[in-house]
């Protein structure tokens, strides 16, 4: 097998070794090299930073004999969210579905609850004016076998039909928390793998992106709605809460971070268009290379997840998120109404400094920044400038692997670089991790099929199918 | 005479070689393997677990020194057998039904086995039918459900009444945990037992199964 055919994913369309937005003065908040038109009117990252809200159920079945109670939760929950919006004047308004596994499993029902929420968006346009739109984001069941099958199978079927029935369910765009790779990725994220996670993200996650994303694209173009985008939530943000937990260290969770990316390019490469999925915290490389607005979820998610980068994801978003909320009730209103609340205001201080000034919107962007970024590596790199840095880095490869090996080296070296010079605050327990990184990172062979074999050989016992990702089995 | 304290050391370090070597070496001269239990790979794995909980250990370290504590007990298990000790008791573990989210079921599972518990590990999805099945025919004295999602919460307390319809709830203690899971809803269930960590949960499966 040569290393071309093992490479799968193939040389990247991104032929161009130059970023889409090329100095840290135009990686700001609500501009994007390449807006998005959808919905009701809705522009994203041509100006003006909207909020998406994101919202689940309380704790209960999902079940025949409950679906009444969960047509009537979403139908609370909706109507409570776009009245808050309505009263409080947003710009826009972008509502995120993300199914529960039974309802992709029963696409039916995923697509009921897309009839509901789009119908209730739609009466807001039409009574108030508010520009919306409804982004649907079936859950990756694949997961549910071990090992999964990625690719055929009742879960893949699934899926697929709700890709198709998405835009006769009214929704305006797809996106999607894909799994491609977890199967092995979550063993070496527990055991601080960073050879196998790198295999997990930089060779088996792409060739599945590639495969699902065109299937993605084709549903979205037969229905005329828009491919927005993946997001790491498997990997990076396992990592991220494990981090938030204490039991992996920071210097990881960062390292993860930044090795998703090339993971979640290839669905741009594959004719997605923005924007990338809020919990994508690698979002902002994502603009930096390919120049789509990315939506974004920092203080505003604690509500579904801790972090250290609060203020920092929001410095450069297009749509600002909440991440999810449950539909429960707070002293003021349900959760989704206080969530859409935060939204709307701090979506409000952003577009007022865009108002203002280039340079207003650029000093708000820089304290955002600065008050998260030398607090924590995670923080650390997404500062504008680092993003650039890695991301011109990234793109001097052209194979996925190559392009996480790269990603992997450039991070643990800005990270050493900052905590070196003072910039940035590592914890001591974690001191020795970095140095055990630096070491793993230099050792990733340039080789990519010298590279596959050994993992091959290595993981033979590991619960995934090579052949779902065009690995000889 | 081999030193001892190598055990000690090598399990906390996470150095598998090392503490299957010394275990070997130590039962050739004749060691009593309770002793390098009780006195050695018992005391190393608690360290451990303190230090995790001190914030000083990260999961990974864990995970290797649970693994160099399997290592070496399956060395000595056939003497302990032999000598008439049990295992400190049989788990049937698994996410419930509907969820998928299995890091912190492996994770859990990984201790037990090296507290020197029998594990099955029933996987992602298991349905309060596949438990009780479980606890029946392999006699697992101690039942432990993951779940990530409120959503999938509920299985557990169904779980729980599956086993009490199948006439074996006095049989069986119960233990609970995962991101959304507290005590109250332990309390609420009915559930033995609730951690939010690994190694308090292994803490728990020995007070369950004393």
């Amino acid at each position: 097998m040569s290393a071309a055919d093992r490479t799968g994913a193939g040389p990247s369309p991104l032929s161009s070794t130059l970023l889409a937005v090329p100095s840290v003065d135009a990686l700001v908040f609500g501009v994007a090299p390449k807006p998005v038109h959808c919905g009701h009117g809705v522009m994203i990252g041509a100006g003006t930073v909207i909020p998406e809200i994101n919202f689940t159920l309380p704790p209960m079945s999902i079940e025949e004999a409950t679906w009444g109670q969960v047509r009537r939760e979403y139908t609370e929950i909706i109507e409570g969210v776009c009245q808050r919006a309505v009263d409080l004047d947003v710009p826009a308004l972008l509502v995120e579905f993300e199914t529960l596994p039974p309802m992709t499993v029963n696409p039916a029902w995923g697509l009921e609850i897309t009839r509901l929420l789009a119908d209730t968006l739609a009466k807001y346009h039409d009574r108030d004016g508010l520009k919306c739109a409804l982004r649907l984001t079936p859950n990756d069941s694949r997961d549910h076998e071990r090992p999964p099958r990625m690719r055929s199978g009742p879960y893949w079927d699934g899926m697929v039909e709700v890709f198709r029935g998405a835009a006769g369910a009214g929704a305006d765009m797809l996106a999607i928390e894909s799994t491609g790779g977890k199967e092995v990725c979550d063993e070496a994220l527990m055991s601080a793998d960073l050879r196998t996670m790198v295999f997990a993200l930089g060779v088996l996650a792409p060739r599945d992106m590639q495969f699902l994303w065109s299937e993605i694209v084709t549903a979205c173009r037969e229905g005329g709605i828009v491919p927005s985008g993946d997001t790491a939530c498997g990997f990076a943000n396992t990592a991220l809460a494990l981090a938030e937990q204490k039991m992996l260290p920071r210097v990881f969770a960062a390292v993860v971070r930044v090795a998703s990316v090339p993971r979640g390019l290839v669905a741009y490469e594959q004719g997605a268009v923005g924007p990338s999925k809020d919990c994508a915290y690698e979002g902002p490389y994502m603009k930096a290379i390919c120049g789509v607005p990315i939506s974004m979820e920092g203080r505003s998610a604690a509500c579904a997840h801790l972090s250290s980068m609060g203020n920092i994801a929001q410095a450069v978003c297009d749509c600002w998120s909440n991440e999810s909320v449950q539909n429960v009730r707070l002293l003021s209103a349900s959760a989704p109404v206080v969530s859409m609340e935060q939204l709307a205001y701090d979506c409000r201080l952003l577009n007022l400094a865009t108002s203002r000034s280039r340079e207003d919107a650029r000093l708000l962007r820089d304290l955002l920044v600065d008050s998260d970024a030398s607090l924590d590596p995670q923080a650390y790199v997404l500062r504008p400038d680092v993003v650039l840095r890695i991301s011109a880095e990234i793109v001097k490869e052209v194979s996925p692997y190559l392009r996480t090996r790269r990603a992997v080296q450039a991070a643990v070296q800005e990270i050493r670089a900052a905590h070196a010079a003072g910039g940035l605050r590592i914890a001591p327990n974690e001191v020795r991790w970095l140095d055990r990184l630096a070491r793993a990172a230099d050792a990733l062979p340039d080789d990519e099929g010298a590279f596959i074999d050994e993992m091959m050989e290595a993981l033979k016992d590991s619960p995934y199918l090579p052949a779902e990702y065009d690995l000889p089995a | 005479m081999t030193d001892l304290q190598q055990l000690y050391t090598a399990i906390l370090e996470g150095n598998a070689p090392t503490a299957k070597s010394t275990v070997q070496a130590a039962l050739e001269e004749g060691v009593d393997p309770q002793e390098l239990l009780t006195k050695y790979m018992v005391p190393a794995m608690d360290e451990v677990g303190r230090l995790f909980e001190a914030n000083e250990y990260f999961v990974p370290e864990l995970l290797i020194a649970a693994r160099a504590m399997k290592g070496a007990l399956e060395i000595i298990k056939p003497k302990l057998v032999d000598a008439g000790a049990q295992p400190a008791g049989r788990v049937a573990i698994g996410t419930v039904r509907g969820d998928l989210h299995d890091i912190g079921k492996n994770l859990v599972a990984a201790m037990l086995e090296g507290g020197g518990f029998e594990v099955i590990d029933l996987g992602v999805d298991v349905s309060p039918e596949r438990f009780v099945e479980t606890a029946k025919e392999k006699g697992a004295s101690v039942i432990a459900m993951s779940a990530l999602l409120t959503t999938t919460m509920p299985g557990m307390k169904t779980t729980i009444e599956a086993l009490t319809q199948a006439g074996i709830r006095g049989q069986v203690k119960v233990m609970i945990g995962g991101a959304p899971v507290t005590q109250r809803y332990a309390d609420e269930i009915g559930a033995d037992g609730f951690s939010d960590n690994a190694s308090g949960a292994v803490r728990i499966a020995r007070q369950l199964v004393a």
